[in-house]
């Protein structure tokens, strides 16, 4: 399965099937940092994912100390 | 997972309200806790015009999207600060978020109208590039709202940025600071009134809601925060957040209920003395106003080349 990774954007491969939390764990991703995107839809956390569409892992932290 | 309200499936899970949300109740909740937060610290009378802060990032698209929403008359303000690449893209999305919707947006460029931008200022000043860039963006932010006639300025910080601020200034005592950080600052010596309608909301669910409404926003990170304290912050609390879910909310709100007040007499002593600047008319303790000495400062600076690496 390709999983997008953001700042910077890249792609890695991930052996599908696999649940959107282990997923998150595998790559040492906090969820409180992340939402999992596929398509225009957001993946909950108990979700499996199958393998045939490239799902996202956007950061959700920003911003300067101002 | 199931959604609290409706048990259809969900989207996504907040778990410091230990609940699931599917798309629309999610986005209801998002709107049912601004408008709790603008009743609860009396942000925004009916009929005041609002003026939204925004950047092209998740937090102020959706703030001003919100707002809208709730039916405040609300238009957007964008600066161009300079930063490179990043700078331009972040307006993009700014400008395609009003011009799709018919809305006003301000706009102001600080190389353009100042003749610096935030790399240079840095640069002149010695100082870390969120300082001159919060600094410009208070100020103009401030001369927009009372140059445009309106009444709140309106910025998309959420509930993370204010535990995250909140971490900072008890870490290192700040107390003058802790003395201003509440989710209204009201207008005075010429300053319009300022407002956190997002205070209720972590940025998680900020860039959830943009992603499930299409708002399309700049993922990317300012280059210039990168590796800044404020960011380690919000990490740190982040860790304790996945093993204690609510703990943000906790603390920033514990402070509002418990400890804020004790500060606001140190913060007050700051604003006495308050005069109108020489140059622009901004109130200041001192014969120019802290953006009018920057402007002296990065103004004559040979321009600085932001260099940046996707």
């Amino acid at each position: 399965m390709k999983v997008v990774l953001r700042n910077p954007r890249r792609e890695i491969d991930v052996p599908a099937p696999i649940s959107v939390i282990a997923l998150l764990h595998r790559l040492d991703l906090n969820r409180e940092s992340v939402l999992v995107i596929q398509g225009d839809t957001l993946v909950p956390g108990d979700a499996m994912l199958a393998g045939d569409e490239t799902v996202e892992i956007r950061p959700v932290i920003s911003g300067g100390a101002a | 997972m199931k959604c609290r309200v409706c048990r259809g499936p969900a989207v996504i899970d907040v778990r410091r309200q230990n609940a699931n949300y599917c798309a629309g109740h999610f986005l209801r909740m998002c709107r049912d806790q601004v408008a709790k937060a603008i009743a609860e610290f009396s942000m925004i009378e009916p009929g005041e015009r609002v003026l939204v802060a925004v950047s092209g990032g998740k937090d102020s698209l959706a703030c001003w999207d919100i707002l809208r929403q709730l039916g405040y008359d609300a238009d957007g303000f964008v600066i161009g600060l300079g930063i490179g690449e990043y700078s331009d893209e972040s307006s993009t999305y700014a400008h395609a978020y009003a011009d799709d919707r018919g809305l006003t947006l301000i706009t102001c460029n600080l190389r353009d109208d100042y003749g610096f931008d935030i790399p240079t200022a840095a640069s002149a000043t010695r100082r870390v590039p969120c300082s001159a860039c919060g600094l410009s963006k208070r100020h103009l932010f401030d001369k927009a709202a009372r140059d445009n006639g309106y009444d709140v300025v309106a910025t998309g910080h959420n509930l993370d940025d204010e535990a995250a601020v909140l971490f900072g200034n008890v870490l290192h005592w700040q107390t003058e600071y802790l003395g201003r950080q509440l989710p209204v600052l009201p207008a005075r010596n010429g300053f319009p009134r300022k407002v956190k309608p997002l205070v209720r909301l972590g940025e998680r669910e900020m860039a959830a809601y943009c992603v499930l409404t299409g708002i399309d926003y700049i993922v990317e990170e300012c280059p210039m925060a990168a590796g800044n304290k404020h960011l380690g912050y919000k990490e740190a609390l982040n860790q304790i957040e996945a093993q204690s879910p609510g703990s943000k909310l906790d603390f920033y709100f514990g402070f509002l209920k418990r400890a804020s007040g004790r500060f606001v007499p140190e913060a007050e002593v700051e604003q006495e003395g308050l005069g109108p600047c020489e140059r622009c008319g901004a109130p200041t303790t001192d014969r120019l106003c802290a953006f009018c000495k920057l402007v002296e400062r990065a103004s004559g600076a040979d321009p600085v080349t932001l260099r940046t690496s996707r």
